[in-house]
Protein backbone atom coordinates (compact mmCIF):
# COMPACT_ATOMS: atom_id res chain seq x y z
CA UNK A 1 0.00 0.00 0.00
CA UNK A 2 2.96 2.71 0.58
CA UNK A 3 3.91 1.70 -2.93
CA UNK A 4 1.87 4.86 -3.22
CA UNK A 5 5.47 6.53 -2.40
CA UNK A 6 6.90 5.17 -5.87
CA UNK A 7 7.51 8.16 -7.88
CA UNK A 8 7.55 6.20 -10.89
CA UNK A 9 4.44 5.01 -10.38
CA UNK A 10 2.88 8.25 -9.49
CA UNK A 11 4.14 9.69 -12.79
CA UNK A 12 3.08 6.47 -14.84
CA UNK A 13 -0.36 6.88 -13.72
CA UNK A 14 -0.49 10.86 -14.12
CA UNK A 15 0.43 10.44 -17.64
CA UNK A 16 -1.94 7.27 -18.32
CA UNK A 17 -4.76 9.14 -16.41
CA UNK A 18 -4.94 12.34 -16.03
CA UNK A 19 -5.68 12.99 -20.02
CA UNK A 20 -9.31 11.63 -19.39
CA UNK A 21 -10.32 13.75 -17.13
CA UNK A 22 -12.67 15.86 -19.33
CA UNK A 23 -14.23 12.50 -20.13
CA UNK A 24 -14.98 11.20 -16.53
CA UNK A 25 -16.10 14.79 -15.64
CA UNK A 26 -18.59 14.68 -18.60
CA UNK A 27 -19.96 11.17 -17.53
CA UNK A 28 -19.94 12.18 -13.95
CA UNK A 29 -21.89 15.28 -14.46
CA UNK A 30 -24.73 12.78 -16.27
CA UNK A 31 -24.43 10.46 -13.56
CA UNK A 32 -24.81 12.97 -10.93
CA UNK A 33 -26.78 15.78 -11.86
CA UNK A 34 -25.19 17.98 -9.61
CA UNK A 35 -21.80 19.77 -10.65
CA UNK A 36 -20.28 19.95 -7.10
CA UNK A 37 -21.07 16.30 -6.67
CA UNK A 38 -19.86 15.40 -9.64
CA UNK A 39 -16.31 17.08 -9.15
CA UNK A 40 -16.20 15.34 -5.82
CA UNK A 41 -16.93 11.72 -7.54
CA UNK A 42 -14.04 12.63 -10.24
CA UNK A 43 -12.04 13.32 -7.37
CA UNK A 44 -12.63 10.05 -5.56
CA UNK A 45 -12.43 8.33 -8.67
CA UNK A 46 -8.62 9.17 -9.14
CA UNK A 47 -8.01 8.85 -5.88
CA UNK A 48 -8.93 5.33 -6.00
CA UNK A 49 -7.88 4.49 -9.18
CA UNK A 50 -4.04 5.91 -8.04
CA UNK A 51 -4.39 3.21 -4.94
CA UNK A 52 -5.33 0.32 -7.36
CA UNK A 53 -3.20 1.16 -10.11
CA UNK A 54 -0.95 -1.68 -9.07
CA UNK A 55 -3.61 -4.31 -9.71
CA UNK A 56 -4.50 -2.45 -12.94
CA UNK A 57 -3.77 -4.74 -16.36
CA UNK A 58 -6.27 -3.59 -18.24
CA UNK A 59 -9.18 -2.98 -20.41
CA UNK A 60 -8.14 0.29 -21.77
CA UNK A 61 -7.74 3.31 -19.16
CA UNK A 62 -10.38 4.81 -20.01
CA UNK A 63 -13.00 2.30 -19.57
CA UNK A 64 -11.03 1.42 -16.39
CA UNK A 65 -11.29 4.62 -14.63
CA UNK A 66 -15.16 4.82 -15.73
CA UNK A 67 -16.26 1.99 -14.38
CA UNK A 68 -14.04 3.14 -11.33
CA UNK A 69 -15.97 6.38 -11.70
CA UNK A 70 -19.41 4.74 -11.92
CA UNK A 71 -19.10 2.84 -8.66
CA UNK A 72 -18.13 6.09 -6.93
CA UNK A 73 -21.40 7.73 -8.16
CA UNK A 74 -23.34 4.67 -7.37
CA UNK A 75 -22.39 4.34 -3.80
CA UNK A 76 -23.04 8.31 -3.30
CA UNK A 77 -26.67 7.39 -4.70
CA UNK A 78 -26.90 4.62 -3.10
CA UNK A 79 -25.93 6.09 0.40
CA UNK A 80 -28.21 8.88 -0.29
CA UNK A 81 -31.24 7.03 -0.54
CA UNK A 82 -30.73 5.54 2.28
CA UNK A 83 -30.79 8.59 4.46
CA UNK A 84 -33.65 10.15 2.44
CA UNK A 85 -36.53 7.72 2.69
CA UNK A 86 -38.13 6.55 -0.76
CA UNK A 87 -35.39 4.28 -2.17
CA UNK A 88 -35.16 5.99 -5.60
CA UNK A 89 -33.49 2.43 -7.13
CA UNK A 90 -30.86 3.60 -9.94
CA UNK A 91 -31.18 0.20 -11.23
CA UNK A 92 -33.56 -1.06 -13.43
CA UNK A 93 -36.44 -3.32 -12.72
CA UNK A 94 -35.19 -6.40 -14.25
CA UNK A 95 -38.15 -6.64 -16.27
CA UNK A 96 -38.09 -3.56 -17.99
CA UNK A 97 -35.03 -4.87 -19.71
CA UNK A 98 -37.44 -7.48 -21.31
CA UNK A 99 -40.26 -5.53 -21.78
CA UNK A 100 -40.60 -4.32 -25.43
CA UNK A 101 -41.78 -0.98 -24.62
CA UNK A 102 -39.55 0.48 -27.37
CA UNK A 103 -42.56 -0.81 -29.62
CA UNK A 104 -43.34 2.94 -30.84
CA UNK A 105 -46.41 3.52 -33.42
CA UNK A 106 -45.39 2.72 -36.86
CA UNK A 107 -43.52 5.49 -38.07
CA UNK A 108 -45.14 8.15 -39.84
CA UNK A 109 -43.09 9.35 -42.83
CA UNK A 110 -42.85 13.09 -40.84
CA UNK A 111 -40.94 10.83 -37.88
CA UNK A 112 -38.17 10.19 -39.76
CA UNK A 113 -37.57 14.14 -40.22
CA UNK A 114 -35.72 14.53 -36.99
CA UNK A 115 -36.04 17.85 -35.25
CA UNK A 116 -33.47 20.17 -34.95
CA UNK A 117 -32.08 21.09 -31.49
CA UNK A 118 -29.46 22.84 -29.65
CA UNK A 119 -26.88 21.36 -27.59
CA UNK A 120 -28.13 22.39 -24.64
CA UNK A 121 -31.44 20.96 -25.63
CA UNK A 122 -29.73 17.94 -26.57
CA UNK A 123 -28.25 17.73 -23.17
CA UNK A 124 -31.65 17.97 -21.27
CA UNK A 125 -32.83 15.34 -23.25
CA UNK A 126 -30.22 13.08 -22.35
CA UNK A 127 -30.31 13.77 -18.60
CA UNK A 128 -33.98 13.35 -18.38
CA UNK A 129 -33.54 9.59 -19.18
CA UNK A 130 -33.83 7.16 -16.57
CA UNK A 131 -30.55 5.90 -15.03
CA UNK A 132 -29.50 2.49 -16.95
CA UNK A 133 -30.24 3.99 -19.88
CA UNK A 134 -28.60 7.53 -19.75
CA UNK A 135 -25.46 6.14 -19.02
CA UNK A 136 -25.83 3.68 -22.14
CA UNK A 137 -26.18 6.45 -24.05
CA UNK A 138 -23.39 8.71 -22.59
CA UNK A 139 -20.95 5.62 -22.63
CA UNK A 140 -21.69 4.82 -26.06
CA UNK A 141 -22.86 8.16 -27.94
CA UNK A 142 -20.58 10.92 -25.88
CA UNK A 143 -17.66 8.83 -24.77
CA UNK A 144 -17.33 6.79 -27.65
CA UNK A 145 -16.93 3.56 -25.97
CA UNK A 146 -17.05 0.12 -27.83
CA UNK A 147 -19.97 -2.59 -26.09
CA UNK A 148 -17.15 -4.30 -25.10
CA UNK A 149 -16.17 -1.57 -22.73
CA UNK A 150 -19.76 -0.28 -21.85
CA UNK A 151 -20.41 -4.07 -20.25
CA UNK A 152 -17.39 -3.61 -18.65
CA UNK A 153 -17.90 -0.41 -17.00
CA UNK A 154 -21.65 -1.29 -16.33
CA UNK A 155 -20.92 -4.86 -15.12
CA UNK A 156 -23.16 -6.33 -17.68
CA UNK A 157 -23.15 -8.74 -20.55
CA UNK A 158 -22.59 -7.40 -23.94
CA UNK A 159 -26.23 -8.34 -24.68
CA UNK A 160 -27.76 -6.46 -21.95
CA UNK A 161 -25.98 -3.57 -23.35
CA UNK A 162 -27.52 -4.16 -26.30
CA UNK A 163 -30.95 -4.64 -25.44
CA UNK A 164 -30.53 -1.41 -22.56
CA UNK A 165 -29.39 0.88 -25.82
CA UNK A 166 -31.89 -0.12 -28.34
CA UNK A 167 -34.16 0.71 -25.50
CA UNK A 168 -32.08 4.04 -24.52
CA UNK A 169 -32.36 4.83 -27.95
CA UNK A 170 -35.68 4.03 -29.17
CA UNK A 171 -36.95 6.66 -25.74
CA UNK A 172 -34.43 9.08 -26.43
CA UNK A 173 -36.05 9.31 -30.38
CA UNK A 174 -39.27 9.87 -28.65
CA UNK A 175 -38.25 12.29 -26.27
CA UNK A 176 -36.34 14.42 -29.20
CA UNK A 177 -39.53 14.04 -31.02
CA UNK A 178 -41.90 15.50 -28.43
CA UNK A 179 -39.35 17.88 -27.30
CA UNK A 180 -40.78 21.40 -28.27
CA UNK A 181 -43.76 20.46 -29.44
CA UNK A 182 -46.08 21.47 -26.38
CA UNK A 183 -45.45 25.72 -26.63
CA UNK A 184 -46.43 26.02 -30.04
CA UNK B 1 -35.64 -12.67 -38.43
CA UNK B 2 -38.78 -10.29 -36.59
CA UNK B 3 -38.88 -7.48 -36.54
CA UNK B 4 -38.30 -7.00 -32.61
CA UNK B 5 -34.83 -8.95 -33.17
CA UNK B 6 -33.98 -6.61 -35.65
CA UNK B 7 -34.73 -3.48 -33.74
CA UNK B 8 -32.34 -4.63 -31.05
CA UNK B 9 -29.65 -5.70 -33.99
CA UNK B 10 -29.85 -2.52 -36.17
CA UNK B 11 -28.43 -0.41 -33.31
CA UNK B 12 -25.14 -2.86 -33.42
CA UNK B 13 -25.78 -2.79 -37.05
CA UNK B 14 -24.47 1.48 -37.39
CA UNK B 15 -22.58 0.82 -34.38
CA UNK B 16 -20.17 -1.26 -36.58
CA UNK B 17 -20.20 -4.04 -33.23
CA UNK B 18 -21.99 -6.33 -35.73
CA UNK B 19 -21.09 -9.28 -36.99
CA UNK B 20 -20.74 -10.96 -40.66
CA UNK B 21 -23.28 -13.39 -39.80
CA UNK B 22 -26.04 -11.33 -38.16
CA UNK B 23 -25.52 -7.82 -40.34
CA UNK B 24 -26.70 -10.33 -43.51
CA UNK B 25 -29.55 -11.21 -41.59
CA UNK B 26 -30.48 -7.94 -40.47
CA UNK B 27 -29.62 -6.45 -43.76
CA UNK B 28 -31.64 -9.36 -44.79
CA UNK B 29 -34.81 -8.12 -43.12
CA UNK B 30 -34.17 -4.73 -43.95
CA UNK B 31 -34.61 -5.09 -47.54
CA UNK B 32 -38.17 -6.69 -46.83
CA UNK B 33 -39.25 -4.27 -43.83
CA UNK B 34 -40.04 -0.42 -44.64
CA UNK B 35 -41.01 -0.03 -41.15
CA UNK B 36 -37.24 -1.07 -39.54
CA UNK B 37 -35.53 0.39 -42.62
CA UNK B 38 -37.21 3.63 -41.65
CA UNK B 39 -35.76 3.02 -37.61
CA UNK B 40 -32.14 2.63 -38.85
CA UNK B 41 -32.81 5.66 -41.01
CA UNK B 42 -33.93 7.90 -38.12
CA UNK B 43 -31.69 6.44 -35.47
CA UNK B 44 -28.90 7.09 -37.77
CA UNK B 45 -30.12 10.74 -37.98
CA UNK B 46 -29.87 10.77 -34.13
CA UNK B 47 -26.88 9.63 -33.60
CA UNK B 48 -25.20 11.82 -36.24
CA UNK B 49 -26.89 14.90 -34.47
CA UNK B 50 -25.51 13.86 -31.35
CA UNK B 51 -22.10 13.32 -32.36
CA UNK B 52 -22.31 16.43 -34.52
CA UNK B 53 -23.61 18.46 -30.98
CA UNK B 54 -20.99 19.30 -28.15
CA UNK B 55 -21.97 17.26 -25.40
CA UNK B 56 -18.53 16.48 -24.03
CA UNK B 57 -17.75 19.03 -20.97
CA UNK B 58 -14.33 20.07 -19.84
CA UNK B 59 -13.84 19.60 -16.76
CA UNK B 60 -13.81 23.20 -14.52
CA UNK B 61 -10.05 24.54 -13.95
CA UNK B 62 -10.28 24.05 -10.06
CA UNK B 63 -11.26 20.45 -10.22
CA UNK B 64 -7.74 19.98 -12.52
CA UNK B 65 -5.68 21.81 -9.85
CA UNK B 66 -7.24 20.08 -7.17
CA UNK B 67 -6.62 16.44 -8.56
CA UNK B 68 -3.39 17.22 -9.90
CA UNK B 69 -2.79 18.38 -6.10
CA UNK B 70 -4.22 15.16 -4.79
CA UNK B 71 -1.56 13.09 -6.86
CA UNK B 72 1.49 15.30 -7.41
CA UNK B 73 4.01 14.56 -9.44
CA UNK B 74 6.89 13.25 -8.06
CA UNK B 75 9.38 16.13 -9.19
CA UNK B 76 7.24 19.19 -7.71
CA UNK B 77 6.15 17.06 -4.58
CA UNK B 78 6.77 18.67 -1.26
CA UNK B 79 9.49 16.95 0.63
CA UNK B 80 8.02 17.01 4.14
CA UNK B 81 7.96 15.77 7.49
CA UNK B 82 10.91 14.82 9.78
CA UNK B 83 11.75 11.61 8.69
CA UNK B 84 12.58 12.75 4.93
CA UNK B 85 14.28 15.55 6.06
CA UNK B 86 16.42 13.10 8.22
CA UNK B 87 16.79 10.70 5.24
CA UNK B 88 17.44 14.01 2.87
CA UNK B 89 20.06 15.05 4.97
CA UNK B 90 21.52 11.62 5.08
CA UNK B 91 22.01 11.19 1.19
CA UNK B 92 22.89 14.84 1.32
CA UNK B 93 25.99 14.25 3.90
CA UNK B 94 26.77 10.98 1.90
CA UNK B 95 27.61 13.28 -1.12
CA UNK B 96 30.25 14.85 1.08
CA UNK B 97 32.25 12.92 1.34
CA UNK B 98 32.70 11.51 -2.02
CA UNK B 99 33.03 15.66 -2.65
CA UNK B 100 35.25 18.10 -4.18
CA UNK B 101 36.04 21.49 -1.91
CA UNK B 102 33.80 23.02 -4.89
CA UNK B 103 30.78 20.88 -4.64
CA UNK B 104 31.21 21.22 -0.94
CA UNK B 105 30.87 25.35 -1.15
CA UNK B 106 28.09 24.63 -3.56
CA UNK B 107 26.30 22.38 -1.02
CA UNK B 108 27.00 25.21 1.54
CA UNK B 109 25.43 27.34 -0.38
CA UNK B 110 22.67 24.79 -0.58
CA UNK B 111 22.09 23.90 3.20
CA UNK B 112 21.78 27.64 3.86
CA UNK B 113 19.48 27.88 1.55
CA UNK B 114 17.48 25.21 2.69
CA UNK B 115 18.20 26.42 6.55
CA UNK B 116 16.59 30.29 5.86
CA UNK B 117 13.13 28.66 4.21
CA UNK B 118 11.12 30.70 5.77
CA UNK B 119 10.11 28.62 8.96
CA UNK B 120 6.29 29.28 8.62
CA UNK B 121 6.06 28.34 4.31
CA UNK B 122 8.11 25.06 5.50
CA UNK B 123 5.51 24.23 8.01
CA UNK B 124 2.27 24.78 5.83
CA UNK B 125 4.17 22.80 3.45
CA UNK B 126 4.10 19.94 5.88
CA UNK B 127 1.05 20.20 6.90
CA UNK B 128 -0.24 19.69 3.27
CA UNK B 129 2.03 17.07 2.53
CA UNK B 130 0.99 15.10 5.91
CA UNK B 131 -2.76 15.56 4.28
CA UNK B 132 -1.83 14.13 1.18
CA UNK B 133 -0.18 11.43 2.58
CA UNK B 134 -3.28 10.99 4.85
CA UNK B 135 -5.69 10.62 1.68
CA UNK B 136 -3.05 8.54 -0.35
CA UNK B 137 -1.70 6.03 1.51
CA UNK B 138 -5.12 4.96 3.44
CA UNK B 139 -3.69 5.52 6.25
CA UNK B 140 -6.48 8.40 7.49
CA UNK B 141 -6.95 7.11 10.92
CA UNK B 142 -5.42 5.27 13.55
CA UNK B 143 -8.57 5.10 15.40
CA UNK B 144 -11.98 5.69 13.34
CA UNK B 145 -14.94 6.32 14.98
CA UNK B 146 -17.39 9.22 15.17
CA UNK B 147 -17.61 9.67 18.84
CA UNK B 148 -15.04 12.01 20.70
CA UNK B 149 -14.97 10.01 24.26
CA UNK B 150 -13.08 7.43 22.04
CA UNK B 151 -10.99 9.54 19.82
CA UNK B 152 -9.63 11.78 23.13
CA UNK B 153 -8.56 9.09 25.41
CA UNK B 154 -6.94 7.32 22.59
CA UNK B 155 -4.30 10.00 22.31
CA UNK B 156 -3.48 9.81 26.11
CA UNK B 157 0.28 9.07 26.60
CA UNK B 158 1.12 9.71 22.77
CA UNK B 159 1.54 13.21 23.05
CA UNK B 160 2.70 15.75 25.39
CA UNK B 161 -0.56 17.89 24.61
CA UNK B 162 -4.26 16.75 25.37
CA UNK B 163 -5.80 17.80 21.79
CA UNK B 164 -9.60 19.30 22.03
CA UNK B 165 -11.50 17.22 20.43
CA UNK B 166 -15.09 17.91 19.13
CA UNK B 167 -17.87 16.84 17.95
CA UNK B 168 -19.23 18.95 14.94
CA UNK B 169 -21.40 16.73 13.07
CA UNK B 170 -24.05 18.98 14.12
CA UNK B 171 -22.59 21.80 12.06
CA UNK B 172 -21.84 19.33 8.83
CA UNK B 173 -18.44 18.35 9.99
CA UNK B 174 -18.66 14.88 10.75
CA UNK B 175 -15.53 13.88 13.15
CA UNK B 176 -14.47 10.47 11.69
CA UNK B 177 -11.23 9.51 13.47
CA UNK B 178 -7.70 10.42 14.68
CA UNK B 179 -4.36 9.58 14.07
CA UNK B 180 -1.01 10.48 15.17
CA UNK B 181 1.53 12.26 12.51
CA UNK B 182 4.70 15.01 13.00
CA UNK B 183 4.55 18.34 12.38
CA UNK B 184 7.76 20.28 12.17
CA UNK B 185 9.40 16.99 13.72
CA UNK B 186 6.96 17.06 16.42
CA UNK B 187 4.13 14.47 17.11
CA UNK B 188 1.16 15.94 16.16
CA UNK B 189 -2.40 14.62 16.36
CA UNK B 190 -4.42 14.72 13.63
CA UNK B 191 -8.15 15.27 14.06
CA UNK B 192 -9.79 14.29 10.49
CA UNK B 193 -13.64 15.31 10.16
CA UNK B 194 -15.45 14.96 6.62
CA UNK B 195 -17.75 17.30 4.87
CA UNK B 196 -19.10 15.69 1.62
CA UNK B 197 -16.57 13.86 0.32
CA UNK B 198 -13.99 16.21 1.57
CA UNK B 199 -11.90 15.34 4.19
CA UNK B 200 -10.16 18.17 6.70
CA UNK B 201 -7.48 17.12 8.50
CA UNK B 202 -6.82 19.41 11.79
CA UNK B 203 -3.55 19.32 13.26
CA UNK B 204 -2.40 20.04 16.90
CA UNK B 205 0.27 20.21 18.65
CA UNK B 206 1.95 22.11 21.52
CA UNK B 207 2.54 25.52 20.91
CA UNK B 208 6.72 25.66 21.30
CA UNK B 209 7.71 27.67 24.54
CA UNK B 210 8.93 31.60 23.97
CA UNK B 211 7.61 31.51 20.31
CA UNK B 212 5.29 34.18 19.24
CA UNK B 213 1.85 32.97 18.50
CA UNK B 214 1.57 32.76 15.10
CA UNK B 215 -1.83 32.98 12.62
CA UNK B 216 -1.93 32.44 8.80
CA UNK B 217 -4.30 31.20 5.81
CA UNK B 218 -2.65 30.52 2.77
CA UNK B 219 -3.17 28.04 -0.27
CA UNK B 220 -0.54 25.63 -1.80
CA UNK B 221 -1.23 23.00 -4.15
CA UNK B 222 -4.82 23.75 -3.81
CA UNK B 223 -5.21 23.41 -0.70
CA UNK B 224 -6.21 25.57 1.91
CA UNK B 225 -4.71 25.90 5.25
CA UNK B 226 -5.46 27.79 8.27
CA UNK B 227 -3.06 28.56 11.00
CA UNK B 228 -4.08 29.29 14.92
CA UNK B 229 -2.51 28.94 18.50
CA UNK B 230 -5.18 29.03 21.04
CA UNK B 231 -3.99 28.87 25.04
CA UNK B 232 -0.55 27.25 24.21
CA UNK B 233 -1.35 24.69 21.62
CA UNK B 234 -1.14 25.05 17.33
CA UNK B 235 -3.86 24.42 14.96
CA UNK B 236 -3.40 23.63 11.70
CA UNK B 237 -6.12 23.08 9.66
CA UNK B 238 -5.94 21.69 5.90
CA UNK B 239 -8.62 20.72 3.49
CA UNK B 240 -9.69 20.85 -0.47
CA UNK B 241 -13.25 22.58 1.03
CA UNK B 242 -13.39 26.06 -0.41
CA UNK B 243 -11.55 28.78 1.79
CA UNK B 244 -14.83 30.05 3.44
CA UNK B 245 -16.26 26.39 4.48
CA UNK B 246 -12.25 25.87 6.30
CA UNK B 247 -13.29 29.30 7.77
CA UNK B 248 -16.44 28.22 8.91
CA UNK B 249 -15.05 25.18 10.18
CA UNK B 250 -12.18 26.53 12.17
CA UNK B 251 -14.87 29.20 13.84
CA UNK B 252 -16.64 26.43 15.11
CA UNK B 253 -13.91 24.56 16.20
CA UNK B 254 -12.59 27.05 18.05
CA UNK B 255 -16.15 28.41 19.69
CA UNK B 256 -17.38 24.66 20.54
CA UNK B 257 -13.58 24.72 22.61
CA UNK B 258 -14.33 27.47 24.09
CA UNK B 259 -17.97 26.48 25.33
CA UNK B 260 -16.28 22.92 26.19
CA UNK B 261 -12.94 24.12 28.48
CA UNK B 262 -14.68 24.90 31.84
CA UNK B 263 -14.91 20.89 32.81
CA UNK B 264 -11.57 18.88 31.65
Amino acid sequence: MSADGDPDKVRRFRDAALPHLDDLYTLARYLMRNQADAEDAVQECYLRALRHFDSYRGPAMKPWLMAILRNVCRAEYARRSNQSAPANSTEADPEMDKTPMWQEPQASPEAVLLRRHDDETIRRIVAGLPQPFREVIVLREINELSYGEIAGVAGVPVGTVMSRLARARAMLRAAWNAEGETPR
Amino acid sequence: MTCEESEVLLHALTDGELDAVHTRDVEAHLAVCPACTEKLKAFGAMRDAMAAAHLKEAAPAHLRRRIEAAIPAPATRVSGLSKSWQTSWRTFFGGFSIGTAFSAAVAATLLIAVVRDDHDQRIASEVVSAHLRSLQAGHLTDVETSDQHTVKPWFNGKLDVAPPVIDLTAEDFTLIGGRLDDINGETAAALVYRRRHHVINLFVARHPAGEHARAGSETRHGFNVRHWTDEGIDFWAVSDINASELDEFCKKFTAAVHSASAPS
